[in-house]
């Protein structure tokens, strides 16, 4: 890809690598229409309302300790201010140190439609600054201040030298995109326009930047890394505009989630000659290994890696294949993020559960450097097909799919789609969690949990037998693509 | 015009799609972005029959901005029809496609002969917060669905009260606040939570009166039904928690349905044996305990502020700090409530400021002399200002963390019991 600093505004994932979010067809054909350059992604003329892009953008760049977002639209924009102060209390509490970083509104109201509201955007950048003294400042458009022409990178120019930080633009119309991952892009550009700084001459590190939403596995990957002799650095959750102005000196760029990392890691790659680790993720045991093998390779660290790897290996896998037994032939339906849904497909497989169905709430045809992603490539090369669909968290698609197909469970990542599955008597189970499959611990600890979520199944049956579903018969009747349309 | 919200407490008017939900088998209609309706939905307690997640939504794309979306409106509530069982279908709209000129109206009257009613209200962002959006459903509901009715049910009369999902106990209030109605001798007729849906709607032109709790939102409706369905009103302004405003309260809408005042005295003294009965044996908490001072600030919207403030100066003898109104109250109705924050025991008059700036709030916290440890009724937002203080904090209105409540209340005698329950509970886990 090429990556364009000097433009605050990123092309969509629509735009730039051709994602979609309507398919229903099987995993292979998905992946050779992908590579044959044919997928054309279909529209829907019905759909259930999913996420905003701004959510994902700037729910990323609030969780930077000591920042303000200014968040420029009405009130239902800014809303998100009240999880990010949450977040940004109890994520910095649980590891121990202090942010004081500010997610603000500015109550866009109907006359700022007609007449403009920037002077009271500037004055509002600079009362912050005051108030707060940020570290950096992200000034973000809306839907509202997109469509009417605000232009938010003059006044951030304007404003520049005056607050004495790093500001920048940050453009989150929400209508841009269907697709919320634009905004992990989003924030992943503004940081790198305004915060990452080129390598200081001389600065010999061992660190390696480790994209992933909560950090909650930080201590004990910080544990396998000095087998490595490595120091990962988590983005974005806690992380100090000091170290991210860091992050062109690392060894190599890492993520839990490619969906998530894809841009920083390509454009670190790009700009700094940073390594980007292309491989498929962490989850599950062949994921793991293929993983940790390619940092070792990138890094220069094979032997060590393949040490670390055989010690582990004696101490899981027989676990592992022990509880492999009970689960051998259950079957799933999935629906996560394309950065998980064919991961974890993977480790069903490795653990003997065979996928019925899965949905990623978007494709991406390619990966920033034109590859087909690597979850998906491993699958085909492995020779495992199953039906899949793309929709972006079209709950009524899950519901006539579990319906027709009454799997043994259904797992997603997504708040607001397990109780669903639950209600139709499926059990379910929630991969909120990054972390949840990491390593052969965290497998281990997954396949345990699915057992247990499949052994006690009173609280589905209990609900389920009491709860009515909101879907008409006539929509169980029909094929799960009925309001799928050819793309105009 | 715009401002600095910081810490901010309310949605945009898009947010009254909550107050859609908590109708029973009412389905809002997104014409919108694809993800206004998880930005503007709680986390917990929304997985009911319908979620927000599920909430048909039109989902506006570039195109649509530039060529505008009423297509794809009009396919989303035919196929919202087909594919959702629904009592009520109520269409809000967003910000883009005001801003762009969609007709909506229009569109949603192509749907008047539907097996199901489809009605529309127009809830852009900019409109206004929350607060405003419910007010706009409640009118979209009588004026695109309610007729006058010739014929009154005898003692029926429709509560309403503060936005449903915004207050965290709105479900338990708007109950609580039936029986004590029904007590009266009356029918109460409500049309959010369980059991309530388009069978309530059906009856509200039936009903001899319209009973508002609150001290703002909804009076507009009020007047509305008043002037179509000629439904005369009760404003009471006061959230009643507690006895001292909870016999208040009977006492003023017996009067105004002329209900026998040996009746209304009957039961007002019941409750209040009861809840003496519960006083008399705390009291040595109230008066023991070594954390709890007299001095309290609240930080909530205007039904909140206002409640909790007499409650704690009328019921338990404390003393009112400065305290906040964050709801954005539009400022024709502002005098009348300062003046109902004069109207306290023994002449006490409580300074209240009505604040959306969250800094300025927890400056005003910082600096008041509370003489010892504060006690602080307010948002998730406060919690860390109050910490730092030393002081006790309940978190009592939106935004939420520290509570989970399903059907808990703080109206009404049970209400306010409830209330020291959770304040005391806070007392008892620190010694001075």
């Amino acid at each position: 890809m090429a990556i364009n600093l000097s433009n605050s505004n990123v092309a969509t994932r629509e735009n730039r690598i051709g994602s979609i979010t309507g398919y229903v067809g099987t995993l292979k054909d998905l992946a050779s229409q992908s590579e044959c350059g044919t997928l054309k992604g279909c529209s829907r003329c019905f759909s259930q309302s999913s996420t905003c892009l701004s959510t994902c953008g700037l729910g990323q760049l609030s969780a930077i300790r000591d920042v303000a977002v200014i968040h420029h639209g009405p009130a239902g924009c800014s809303v998100a201010g009240a999880n990010a102060y949450y977040m940004s209390k109890v994520m910095s509490k649980k590891r121990g140190v202090t942010s004081n970083t500010v997610y603000v509104g500015t109550d866009m109201n109907e006359n700022d439609t007609i007449f403009g509201s920037t002077e009271t955007l500037r004055n509002v950048i600079l009362e912050v600054n005051k108030r707060y003294s940020p570290k950096a400042i992200f000034v973000s458009s809306s839907c509202a201040t997109g469509i009417i022409g605000e232009d938010i990178d003059s006044i951030v120019d304007e404003v520049k030298e005056e607050v004495g930080v790093p500001i920048v633009a940050v453009h989150c119309e929400g209508f841009k995109s269907r697709i919320w991952a634009t905004g992990f892009d989003i924030a992943d550009h503004a940081v790198l326009q305004e915060i990452v700084q080129p390598p200081r001459e001389g600065v010999k590190t061992n660190k390696i930047n480790f994209k992933n939403f909560f950090e909650s596995a930080r201590p004990e990957i910080i544990e396998i890394f000095k087998n490595f002799d490595l120091e990962p650095v988590f983005l974005y959750c806690n992380s100090t505009v000091e170290e991210l102005s860091h992050l062109s000196e690392s060894l190599a760029t890492t993520c839990i989630c490619g969906t998530l990392g894809n841009y920083l890691g390509n454009a670190l790659e790009e700009k700094y000659n940073v390594p980007y680790v292309r491989s498929i993720n962490q989850c599950g045991i062949k994921g793991f290994e293929t993983w940790l093998r390619e940092i070792g390779k990138v890094t220069g660290r094979s032997d060590k890696v393949e040490k670390y790897i055989e010690e582990q290996r004696a101490i899981y896998i027989p676990q592992i294949e022990e509880i492999k037994k009970e689960l051998t032939g259950l079957t799933a339906v999935l629906g996560m993020g394309p950065g998980y849904t064919f991961e974890v497909s993977r480790v069903l497989d490795e653990l003997g559960i065979k996928v019925v169905w899965a949905l990623a709430w978007h494709y991406d045809k390619k990966y920033e450097n034109g590859d087909v992603p690597p979850s998906m490539k491993y699958l085909l090369d492995n020779d495992i097909d199953f039906e899949a669909s793309v929709a972006d968290q079209q709950n009524y698609e899950v519901m006539n799919i579990l319906n027709k197909y009454k799997p043994d469970m259904y797992l997603s990542r997504h708040p607001g789609s397990t109780v669903w599955a639950i209600k139709n008597g499926t059990p379910a189970i929630y991969v909120a969690d990054e972390y949840m499959i990491f390593g052969y611990k965290h497998t281990l600890e997954f396949a345990k949990t699915i057992l247990d979520a499949i052994k006690n199944r009173s609280f589905e049956e209990n609900l389920a037998k009491r709860s009515k579903l909101p879907y008409t018969d006539w929509w169980y009747q029909q094929d799960v693509d009925t309001f799928l349309e050819e793309a105009k | 015009m715009a401002k600095l919200l910081d810490k901010q407490r309310y949605k945009c008017a898009l947010g009254a799609m909550q107050t859609v939900q908590a109708i029973h088998r009412a389905l809002p209609i997104l014409h919108s972005g694809p993800g206004c309706a998880q930005k503007l939905s709680d986390t917990i307690g929304s997985s009911g029959y319908f979620s927000p997640n599920i909430f048909p939504c039109t989902s506006i794309n570039e195109k649509d901005v530039v060529f505008g979306g009423v297509k794809k409106l009009n396919s989303t509530i035919e196929n919202a029809l087909k594919v959702v069982d629904a009592d009520l279908y109520v269409v809000l709209t967003g910000c883009i496609p005001e801003i762009v000129g969609d007709d909506s109206g229009e569109v949603v009257s192509r749907f008047e002969d539907a097996d199901k009613p489809v009605i529309y209200a127009p809830t852009a962002g900019f409109k206004g917060n929350n607060y405003k959006g419910h007010e706009q459903v409640v009118d979209a509901i009588i004026e695109q669905y309610l007729k006058k009715s010739d014929k009154k049910q005898k003692g029926l009369v429709n509560i309403w009260a503060d936005v449903p999902y915004q207050d965290l106990f709105w479900l338990g209030n708007i109950r609580e606040l039936e029986k004590l109605v029904e007590e009266l001798g009356l029918i109460p007729n409500t049309i959010f939570g369980f059991n309530r849906g388009i069978d309530n709607i059906n009856k509200i032109p039936q009903a001899e009166f319209n009973l508002l709790v609150s001290p703002w939102v909804g009076l507009g409706n009020m007047k509305k039904m008043e002037k179509k369905l000629g439904i005369p009103y009760l404003h009471y302004k006061t959230l009643p928690i507690g006895a001292t405003e909870t016999s208040k309260f009977l006492r003023a809408v017996g009067k105004f349905a002329n209900v026998p005042e040996g009746k209304v005295e009957a039961v007002i003294k019941e409750h209040e044996d009861y809840y003496y009965y519960l006083i008399e044996r705390y009291a040595d908490l109230f008066l023991e305990n070594r954390v709890i001072n007299k001095q309290f600030t609240v930080v909530a919207d205007a039904q909140y502020t206002l409640g909790i403030t007499k409650f704690l100066v009328n019921d338990l003898g404390l003393i009112p700090a400065k305290q906040f109104v964050v709801d954005d109250t539009p400022k024709n109705y502002r005098d009348e409530i300062k003046e109902e924050f004069k109207q306290l025991n023994y002449g006490i008059e409580a300074e209240v400021s009505f604040e959306t700036d969250g800094y300025k709030i927890h400056e005003e916290i910082k600096n008041h002399d509370y003489h010892g440890y504060p006690l602080v009724l307010g948002g998730y937002y406060e919690k860390e200002v109050t910490e730092n203080q030393k002081g006790n904090f309940l978190n009592i209105s939106w935004p939420v963390q520290d509570k989970v409540v399903l059907d808990d209340f703080y109206v009404g005698y049970t209400g306010g019991i409830r209330l020291i329950e959770d304040i005391y509970t806070i007392a008892v886990q620190r010694f001075n």
